[in-house]
């Protein structure tokens, strides 16, 4: 456990052959992907008050506009509505072919999340302002950020972006320390 | 068509000289509609042409047609041969009918899309995505069985270019009929086949309050624009579409003969050039 967190990896295309038949192999029609999400929010109940998941689309080949949005963005929407349970989650394996989905249904929610879109690069995807991509720029590429930098800031704007990304989930704001951590850094040791 | 006696249709197919996925589809759903009308299956007679039978049996029509058409198929099955058939017509009743279409599309996606379209390899992912959201389409808004189908052609006169036509009819309840609790008071009078279909073609309306739903034919039309493809949709009296600059359909046609459920068509044509 890191900062008091327990860490989840996921493999989706093992749950996808567990959960709905080991005949199919591609994330595709909506009853699919919300038994795919269900068998997510099944693992993340075992986790204790705060979690990271590594969510890996690695081995999934095809995955259609209504899986993105069942396994990404209701995944994400849902975990939010937790009153008990603080999830926060990295996406992996977001390449090319995945991208538009995740892409497209993110913003249709309003959503943002932490992906991995080639090996060792993440990236900020969907709904985001420019202070907010700013911000996690700068967070991504320190990996995390004490409260003496955030107030060093000298454009009120990122800072405000960085208080932002902690309230979506994007970032993590330790309760200990108070420093913002970038999602990538702590998910690490689950690539 | 005629009809063999007071309660019976007659398709006769014995001079078909040809057929592409539209037309296979569609009959199919014309011979669904005459046996619910009149409580019995009607009667297909076969094209006479090899050639055509041939096809037609490639495509796997006589299968879909069983339940739909009284109909002697040719007696056997022409060997399997390296075809342009790209997904024979395969009958959508529930979702893994769709797993199923997308499992078998695969490997002969990749092969025609990169030779005949010249398009990338990547491409086989946003055709199964096009497939897919298509396919579930019948599923949850039909709430009635559909076929799909889809096949490559030279459209040498026409284009002058290779294409690949995808073609997804059903027999359900029509874009109306799907949206009409949730949206007609909007819309009052206007209300109709063609409101419809603008609702759900251009501002992506669904019947569900949920606003991650109705994401299907939006992103099937932006994909369908990227390859320069046309996409129509007919439902009821109307029919709408993404036309391109190559295709001189109107984009929006009303007072057409009624058809039941709905008819998605989509033709994506090969890179200029290739």
């Amino acid at each position: 456990m890191t900062e008091g967190m327990d860490r989840i990896a996921i493999d989706v295309g093992q749950v996808l052959q567990r959960t709905v038949t080991s005949l199919y192999s591609n994330l595709v029609t909506r009853p699919t992907g919300r038994a795919v999400r269900m068998a997510i929010e099944t693992r993340l109940q075992d986790a204790g008050e705060r979690s990271i998941s590594l969510i890996d689309l690695s081995e999934v080949v095809i995955l259609d506009f209504s899986c993105a949005d069942e396994v990404v963005a209701r995944l994400l929407e849902r975990s939010h509505e937790s009153p008990t349970h603080e999830a926060f989650f990295v996406f992996r394996g977001v390449h090319e072919p995945h991208r538009d989905q995740i892409q497209t249904v993110l913003e249709r929610r309003g959503l943002a999340a932490v992906a991995e879109t080639r090996k060792d690069v993440f990236e900020l995807l969907g709904q985001r302002s420019p202070a907010e991509l700013r911000a996690w720029g700068l967070l991504e590429q320190r990996g995390l950020i004490t409260t003496d930098e955030v107030d060093s800031l000298e454009d009120a704007d990122d800072r405000a972006g960085l208080v932002r990304l902690v309230e979506r989930r994007l970032a993590f704001r330790s309760p200990h320390t108070d420093r913002i951590h970038a999602l990538s850094q702590l998910a690490k040791h689950l690539l | 068509m005629a009809q063999l006696d007071e309660s019976r249709t007659l398709f006769d197919a014995r001079h078909l000289r040809w057929a592409d996925p539209n037309g296979m589809v569609g009959l199919l759903v014309a011979g669904v509609v005459a046996g619910k009308k009149q409580g019995t299956l009607p009667r297909l007679e076969p094209p006479e042409s090899a050639d055509v039978t041939g096809y037609l049996s490639r495509m796997a029509f006589f299968e879909a047609a069983r339940g739909v058409f009284d109909c002697d198929p040719p007696a056997r099955r022409p060997p399997a041969r390296d075809s342009d058939v790209l997904l024979e017509i395969t009958p959508i009743t529930a979702n893994a009918d769709v797993h199923e279409v997308i499992d078998r599309v695969q490997s002969k996606a990749g092969s025609i899309l990169t030779s005949k379209l010249g398009y990338p390899a990547t491409a086989v992912v946003q055709f199964s995505v096009i497939l897919s959201e298509v396919c579930q389409n019948i599923i949850e808004h039909a709430e009635a069985p559909g076929w799909v189908a889809a096949q490559s052609y030279n459209w040498a006169r026409r284009l002058g270019r290779n294409v690949v036509v995808i073609s997804v009819m059903d027999v359900g309840r029509g874009f109306r009929g799907s949206l009409g609790d949730e949206h007609s008071a909007r819309y009052g009078d206007r209300w109709g086949d063609t409101t419809a279909l603008e609702a759900a073609f251009l501002h992506g309306l669904t019947r569900f309050p949920d606003s991650g739903r109705g994401q299907g034919i939006q992103q099937i039309r932006r994909q369908v624009r990227r390859w320069d493809g046309a996409i129509t949709i007919r439902s009821g009296t109307a029919r709408i579409g993404q036309v391109p600059e190559w295709d001189d359909q109107p984009p929006l046609s009303d007072g057409l003969e009624p058809f039941p459920g709905a008819q998605i068509s989509i033709v994506l044509p090969a890179k200029a050039g290739e």
